[in-house]
This record gives structure tokens, sequence and C-alpha cells, in this order.
């Protein structure tokens, strides 16, 4: 990775119990898919990352398992019922074994 | 617009999809998926059983802008109750080096069964999504997504 | 010597033939042996709102011959359906007798001469005037003037001030919305800043954000006018990041977006919108696609493929305007409602005949003002021709002949190719050939003529990919336009035939033989869409061609043998 991965997320800050609200994520990453080769000829081993989770107040809302066909920088939205107040926790798994996380409060209103 | 160098930049921009940056040489033109080993992966995930048309609203562009950031949106018809939801759903690409694109996994707590992410695409080709349900039942979907170079006058 | 006006008047006299033409009175008129204004707002007045449409202007601020296509291929269900539809046909279609004032602005055969007595069509002051008729005639708080795009692109005068001319003459004509195309090439930057400053509303509900999918120009705006609420929706041309260099709008992505064109329809009815109007860019074909499927949209104002038809098209309950271009036409729309639903439309298709038109003395000026710091430039003579030069035609144009020989001989190349671009007015035989008119059949943001080595193979696959964005029997898979002109090479084409199969028979020209598909070629090209491209802007190149040839003739081009129509 040349860079560090830097998730981003996108959630309201409030919302009312009932509410089917939007979660948007990125996360800076150049997913390697395994495909290509260096000027050396070798190829470069695949590193992307293969696994997003979400969970609220620990429970795990969506899940994504990505392939190599996933594009550099990953995004992923989806959506959530709201019922409480609390927080969400995301977590990115890469294949080197970092995991890259972050967190978002919910309030209801 | 539609010249040249455009054109062959993007069918290498397209044979590079995998292989887009500096310093990398272009790769040997890697083996493509086709229909077999998208039905092969299915096959892995469900056997036999049967999908039917229907409930699953796959969003791909007609046309991609760019190859290598194709947007896919998957939208599935249900009540998403406790004991009525979809459980998951697995999208593939006929013309890629890999069938697989994603699996989304949904629950409940999702209250709508929608979903967006992009995805690379190496040439014009066929997407096919499967949606499993909570009971079991299973639909698809299917569109294609044409890479083209463009052409414009108006 | 009489005048352009007295002689057009005179010459009208010999189209008595005219029955009721599509254009509304004229063919009365040409019998009545005059031609004025008055004859071209005549308007029945209906209801209480009018809409004024123009479009695809190419930022041409001064009249223009520009001469519809003779060849406009429909595939699929379109085959034969206007707007495809040309010469006797068309005429036959519309009504329209051969040689009248309604011949000469919308069809394409004898040309010339009906050109050298109706003289030239647009400018805008020419516009300004018969805009400002129709406010006089109903009240500016009746009139909503809408802009389909591809205003800003097209001239000169419009490359050097980056659209600045055709900003101020918009905003001055108080156009109320626009949407938009071309308008991209000039890079996000600038497209953000004139968008943040100007009164016109920019409306586009299919562009995106990249990073986050979210909205990046209003989708909609809803008018007031006549009491009742107008609902005008933006569609901008849904290829443009394809068509167009997309490095110049890194962040945007565009999509033709049916379903979030129906939810903008559905939200403007519960708004309480009467009329509910699609200011597009689509294209023709794309656009009739387009409400046959989203459900509720009352006036389709389409915009892009330059097609001007003096009536309405009518798909399902929608009312399709077809406005034409370079600012030929002023399309003029009376609608009444009743129960908050559009209970009648009234249509006409005002041409612009400018020696008919008396100027409107501001708009002149404004425009003076814009050309004063260019006129040099612009009145340099480069050469004559004695060819009609024009562009439109589904294989090729002769202004396109042109740029194709140029970049053969001034760049050394074996085969040379050209985007099949609909923009671009005509030059007449026996006209001069000045710096203004290259330009305004080349000035855009990425104009480099690059010099290349291309395999056969490569080529084909050019030829094809491109005739699949025009042939393609979906409209929702074509880009508008026309076929990529070639210079050096010949070929066979099957329109009826799908992707990868239309296209056989290249054959290298100066040397008679076939085109191999492992050979290299030294080909010449511009307006490539890839950042960094080399070479002389493609002016400079017309331009070192024309001087070195001085007078241009060109004999009928041959080289496209067109099968499966």
């Amino acid at each position: 990775m040349a860079t560090t991965s830097v998730p981003r997320v996108r959630v309201p800050a409030q919302a009312k119990a009932g509410d089917i609200i939007e979660i948007k994520t990125l996360i800076s990453h150049d997913m390697e898919s395994g495909q290509r080769k260096a000027a050396d000829g070798k190829t470069i081993p695949r590193q992307i990352i293969n696994k997003f989770s979400a969970t609220f107040n620990g429970k795990t809302v969506f899940e994504a398992d990505w392939y190599t066909s996933i594009s550099a920088n990953p995004y992923q939205s989806f959506f959530y019922k709201v019922k409480e107040t609390g927080e969400f926790k995301f977590v990115w798994k890469d294949d080197n074994g970092s995991e890259y996380t972050a967190a978002s409060k919910l309030t209801v209103a | 617009m539609a010249s040249g160098d455009r054109f062959c930049s993007r069918r290498r921009a397209l044979q590079l999809a995998f292989a887009a940056s500096a310093g990398l040489i272009l790769a040997p033109r890697f083996a493509l998926a086709d229909a077999n080993a998208v039905a092969d992966e299915i096959k892995k995930l469900y056997g036999d059983k049967k999908a039917t048309d229907g409930k699953i609203k796959l969003d791909v562009p007609q046309i991609a802008e760019n190859g290598l950031v194709v947007p896919v949106s998957i939208d599935v018809e249900s009540p998403m109750s406790a004991d009525d939801y979809v459980k998951a759903v697995h999208v593939f690409a006929d013309g890629n080096p890999l069938p697989q694109v994603f699996s989304f996994r949904f629950t409940p707590e999702c209250g709508k069964a929608s979903a967006s992410t992009r995805m690379r695409l190496a040439q014009t080709q066929n997407i096919l999504c499967i949606a499993e349900m909570s009971n079991g039942t299973l639909y698809s979907a299917k569109a294609e997504v044409k890479v083209t170079i463009g052409g414009c006058g108006g | 010597m009489i005048s352009r006006r007295q002689f057009l008047q005179a010459t009208a006299a010999a189209c008595a033939l005219v029955t009721g033409s599509g254009m509304g009175s004229l063919g009365r008129v040409a019998a009545q042996q005059r031609l004025t204004q008055a004859d071209i707002t005549r308007f029945d007045p209906l209801g209480t709102v009018t809409i004024l449409h123009v479009t695809d202007i190419h930022a041409h601020l001064k009249p223009i011959y520009f001469r519809e296509p003779a060849l406009n291929l429909g595939v699929g269900p379109e085959k034969g359906q206007p707007p495809h539809l040309t010469d006797q046909a068309f005429r036959d279609y519309f009504k329209i007798a051969s040689g009248s004032a309604d011949a000469y602005a919308l069809t394409a055969d004898d040309f010339v001469q009906l050109a050298k007595n109706y003289g030239k069509m647009g400018g805008m002051d020419r516009v300004a005037t018969l805009l400002k008729a129709v406010r006089a005639e109903r009240g500016d708080d009746k009139v909503l003037l809408l802009d389909g795009g591809d205003t800003w692109q097209g001239s000169w005068t419009s490359l050097k001030t980056e659209a600045a001319d055709m900003v101020e003459v918009m905003e001055a004509l108080k156009v109320d919305a626009m949407t938009s195309h071309w308008e991209f090439t000039l890079g996000e930057k600038r497209v953000k800043e004139i968008v943040e400053k100007s009164p016109i509303a920019f409306l586009a509900q299919n562009i995106r954000s990249k990073e986050w999918q979210e909205e990046v120009f209003p989708a909609s705006k809803i008018f007031e006018k006549g009491g009742v609420k107008i609902a005008v929706i933006g569609q901008a041309m849904p290829r443009t990041a394809i068509a167009n260099p997309n490095w110049m709008f890194p962040d945007w992505e565009f999509g033709l977006r049916e379903d979030e064109m129906q939810k903008e329809v559905d939200k403007a009815r519960a708004a309480g919108a009467a009329i509910v109007v699609l200011l597009s860019h689509n294209g023709v074909d794309t656009d009739k696609k387009m409400v046959s499927r989203v459900k509720g949209i009352d006036i389709c104002l389409t915009a892009h493929t330059h097609d001007a038809m003096p009536g309405v098209l009518k798909v399902g309950d929608t009312a399709v305007i077809c406005s034409g271009s370079h600012g030929k036409f002023v399309s003029r729309l009376d609608i009444e409602v009743k129960d908050r639903r559009v209970s009648g439309i009234r249509y006409k298709l005002m041409p612009v005949f400018s020696d008919a038109i008396a100027p409107d003395p501001a708009m002149s000026a404004l425009i003076d003002k814009w050309r004063k710091p260019y006129e040099a430039e612009l009145g340099r003579v480069v050469g004559h021709t004695q060819s009609l030069l024009y562009r439109r035609g589904n294989f090729n144009g002769t202004f396109d002949d042109l740029i194709c020989q140029s970049m053969l001989s001034e760049r050394d190349a074996e085969i040379s190719i050209s985007p099949g671009f609909r923009w671009g007015p005509n030059l007449l035989p026996g006209d001069p050939i000045t710096f203004e008119a290259i330009t305004n059949a080349s000035a855009m943001t990425y104009p480099n003529c690059y010099r290349n080595q291309m395999t056969g193979e490569q080529l084909k696959l050019i030829l094809e990919d491109v005739a699949d964005n025009i042939f393609h029997p979906d409209p929702y898979f074509q880009g508008g336009g026309d076929m990529v002109r070639v210079g050096g090479l010949g070929y066979t084409i099957d329109v009826s035939k799908p992707v990868n199969q239309r296209i056989s028979g290249l054959t290298h020209l100066k040397s008679g033989k076939p085109i191999e598909a492992s050979k290299t070629y030294v080909v010449a090209g511009w307006a490539s869409v890839n950042k960094d491209t080399q070479g002389p802007p493609i002016w400079e190149v017309i331009e070192k061609h024309v001087a070195r040839i001085k007078t241009v003739n060109l004999t009928e081009n041959t080289s496209v043998v067109v099968k499966g129509v």
C-alpha cells in the first residue's frame, strides 16, 4: 500500500425511530488484484480489503465480502432502520490481516 | 469523442483494468471468466437449486463511463421483517478475470435490502445477481454493461 | 443592386405552391409576396403560459448558414420516423413546398440556391427581437425561456472568453433555466464559477458527485407563470463523461438515471406543478424512449441531435419539441391548463431569418463588445471555397472532408480521423474562408491534432465502436452525433448489423490496397478525450492547409459505402 487506509463515513447524526437512513462509507485502498505484473515481470501479490461489516450497538446490520473486481478506494452504501440512540461501528478487513475501523454516533430525536 | 488514441488507450486501459498505475507493465492477458464460470460459482453456493427472475432491481449503467469504477446498486423487494428478509445477494461478472464481484449479507436491521458499491469491468459483459431470501428461495437478475470508447457529435 | 431583404420578399413570390406548412403561416405569407418579422412571430395565443425554447446554439452570436442533413438514418423502431426524415420525405411529412422558406430552413436539397435567396439564419440580436416580441405580446409574467444547452461552446470568442460572452448574452435574453453538455468541456471549476454567479438556473437531475453519489446541480426548479406552477427538470447529456474528456470534470458522474427522473416528476407533481417540462440534452431518440417509460412528463424539450421539427412529436401523452441548432430557430409553445392539468398545447417553430428580422440594438451592441477584441483575427481571410462546406450527414460532410485532408497533408499521415460533430455552420461556394469560419468548426478546449501509429485492427475497432454508438437499435445505447469521419480510408458499413459486424472492405485509398489488420498506419486525428494529447490545435492545421491550397474545391466523397438502410 502506497498510503495508509483512511475510512470515511456519512451517517446522519440524528434521526427518528422508524426512519430508514442511508449509510455511506469510503476507504482509501489500492485493492491490488493480484493480476498485475511489475516492471521486473513478477506478479504483484493480491492485497485487497475482503470484508466490510457494520454493527449498531454491537448487533450486526450489514456485511459485504469483496473480491478483486471491487474498485480501488471501495465505496459501500446500505440502509439502517432506526430504533434507538447508539453507535455504529464499521470494520474493514485487509488481506494482510490489518483491520481499519470507524465509528459514528446516532441520536434518536 | 471518438478518436483513435482514446480508443486504443481505453482498450488498453481496459486490458489494464487490473494494472493501471505507473511503473507497471501490461500483464499478459489473463484468462477471463465466462458464463460457465459464473454458473459454477452459483452451484458452489446453492447446488442445483433454481432461481426465478424477479424481486431484484439490479442497477448498473447501460454504458460504463470508466471501466475501473462502475457503480452497481441492488434493491430487493422484501418486508425485511424478522421472519421474512433478504439474507444475501451475490453479484458476478462473466467477463472479468474472476467471476465473483461481491456478496452482501443483509439483516432485518437494514429496513430495506438495498446497497451500492463500485466495480471494475474489463470489457462489455453481463452482470448476474442472485438473491437468497430468509426462507431459502432464490431470485436472479441480469444486466449488460457496455464498455465503449464513446462517440459524440452533438 | 437590390438588398437581401427586397430579394427575399421578391423571391418569396415564387413559392406560391405552399399549402398548409408546418411552420404555420409562412406558406401563405410567401404567396402574399412578403416575409416579415410579423409573419414569423404571428401566433394565435392559447392559455396563460408560453414556453420559449432555444438549444444547441453552439455560441453563434452572428447569423450563419446551416444546412440540415441530407442523410439522417434511424434504426430499429425509429427507421423512417421523424426526425429521421430528410428532403422530400421531410417536406411530405410536414407538408412543406419545395423552394419555400420552410424548405430552405429545414431540408438540404437545393440548399445553395435557396441560401442565396433567403440569406443567413440566426444571430442572437435577431433572437432577442423575437423573444422581446413574444414577451411584449404575452407579458413577461406568462413567458418562460428555456435553453437546452450546448450554448457555451462553438466559437472563437466563446473559447477565448471561457464562455463569458455567451453567459452575458443568455442572461440578457433572460433565460430562466438551462441544461448542458459541451458546457462541461470548460472544466468543472469554470462551470461551477459561472453557475454560482448566474441567475440562470443550471439544472441536471443526472449528475452525481463520484465520491458520495450526491446531487451536483439542482435537478429541477418550479416556476410560476400565468398563475400556473411549471416544474422544469434538467437532464444533461447522459454520456458526457464518455463522449468528452472526463478528466476535465473528474468528480462528476453522468448517466440516464431513469428511475431518478421518475422520482423528480412525482416530486414535481406532489409540489403542485400543473405542467412538468423535461429540459433535456438526451437527443431525440433517447428522449422518445425515456418519455415513453417515465410517466407524467407533459413536455419534453429535446436537444443534442440538432433536429428541427416544425410540429410536435407525440409520445403517449408527452409532446416532444425539437428546436434545431445554431440559433436558427426559436420554439414557442402556448399551454392551456384546466384543473391543474395541461388541456391544450399550441406550437410554432419560429425560423430566425436574419434578413427578415430587425436586430435588437442592445443585443447587437453586446455582441459587438465581445467580438471587438478578436475582430482582426476573426476576419482574416485564409482562402476561398468553391464548394459548399457543411457538417451534417451520417457519414461525411464537406467541411469534415476539408479537415481530414488538412490533417493528411499537414501532419503527413496516411489516414486521418475526425469526430462526427454536428456543430459548425456552412460556407457557400465562392465564400472566403476566414479564420472565424475555420474556428466555427473547430473551436474547443481539447483541439490538439495528434499523429499516431495504429494497426488496421485498431482502425476497424474504432469504426465498429463508433458505429455502434450511432446505429445501436436501442436508443439508450446511442450517443448522438454522426459517424467518425475518415480521410485516406474507405469502408463499407451495413447499419442493420450488430456491433463488430457492420464494417467491412477497409481500403487505403492512396494505394488502393486493403487495410491489413496487423499492419501499422500513420494516423492523424483531433479532439482526443485523452489528457496531454500532443500536437498543434486543429485550427492551425486547417489554416495552414487552406493557406497553402488557397482554393478549396472538393469532389464528391464516395469512400463510404452504406448498406442495410
